[in-house]
């Protein structure tokens, strides 16, 4: 287990610099982990990564591209405007989750 | 064990920094149900990594995309060992049928969406599809048959030259 420091809070990541404690996230860490891959939170990003931990909390392991989609309602084509490259990742990281396991 | 860390943070590595220009094309050529979802399975997870994704449809793959047929795909027992059932079963009136509706609903229930959402998600997370000219030549097929995020009917050597450097899945 890795301790690192993002901003003024000290959070558990895993190898790759996922957060691996689900309470350590909180919205200012949000922007600051996504600022670090480039990105500037805006409230449609807030809404679903809000979705992704009300998900993640629900299920035990984080939605899939797919899954955000239908049920935020929020285009796959503006989830990849929103987080460009890789959605699924980005959105989880950001959000302080594992990786989504889904295939589709 | 913890350790601390202080600097440099931990920053995945989400390929920005180094684009590679990774490119896929996949050439779909089969019409039976089982058949269509491996491509469209793996072009769905390429788009997904930021990979470049073309697909061509010939043949029996044409059938993924005509508009009268695509949401019509079916499995047969016939001839696939996979399914460990003795071959003369999958022959009987209605086996096909029967088999089809319990794949769809195997698909359905893992959250997988049929043939045309499917395709549609592709195109909007960026992915091409493009038909096989011989193959509407020969069923008689133009872009009014087509779905609609269907970018051309082009030739084998056009699709070869679009995806110049590209990796190859022939499914």
């Amino acid at each position: 287990m890795i301790v690192t420091t993002i901003g003024t809070s000290q959070v558990h990541v895993d190898a790759e610099g996922f957060l691996t404690d689900y309470d350590e996230w909180s919205e200012d860490l949000a922007r600051q982990l996504a600022g670090q891959i480039g990105i500037e939170l805006t409230d449609r990003h807030l809404e679903v990564l809000r979705y992704l931990r009300e998900d993640y909390k629900e299920q035990g392991e984080t939605a899939t591209l797919r899954r955000a989609s239908l049920q935020t309602g929020v285009p796959v084509k503006e989830l990849f405007a929103l987080f460009p490259g890789k959605p699924a990742k980005k959105m989880a990281y950001i959000a302080g989750l594992p990786k989504p396991v889904g295939c589709v | 064990m913890t350790t601390t860390q202080a600097e440099p943070v931990i920053i995945p590595d989400f390929g920005d920094s180094t684009p590679t220009g990774r490119k896929l094309a996949i050439i779909c050529s089969k019409g039976n149900l089982d058949m269509a979802y491996p491509g469209l399975i793996l072009a769905n997870a390429a788009l997904g990594e930021g990979v470049q994704v073309d697909l061509f449809f010939t043949f029996w793959g044409f059938d993924m995309i005509t508009k009268s047929r695509m949401e019509h795909l079916k499995f047969t027992m016939l001839g696939n060992t996979a399914t460990h059932m003795p071959q003369g079963l999958g022959g009987l009136p209605g086996m096909t049928a029967m088999a089809t509706h319990q794949m769809r609903k195997q698909i359905h229930d893992v959250g997988v969406p049929d043939v045309p959402e499917f395709l549609t998600q592709i195109v909007d997370s960026g992915g091409h599809l493009w038909a096989c000219r011989l193959s509407a030549e020969m069923m008689q097929l133009d872009e009014s048959d087509l779905y609609d995020g269907v970018e051309g009917i082009i030739s084998a050597a056009d699709f070869i030259e679009k995806t110049e450097g590209a990796q190859l899945l022939f499914i």
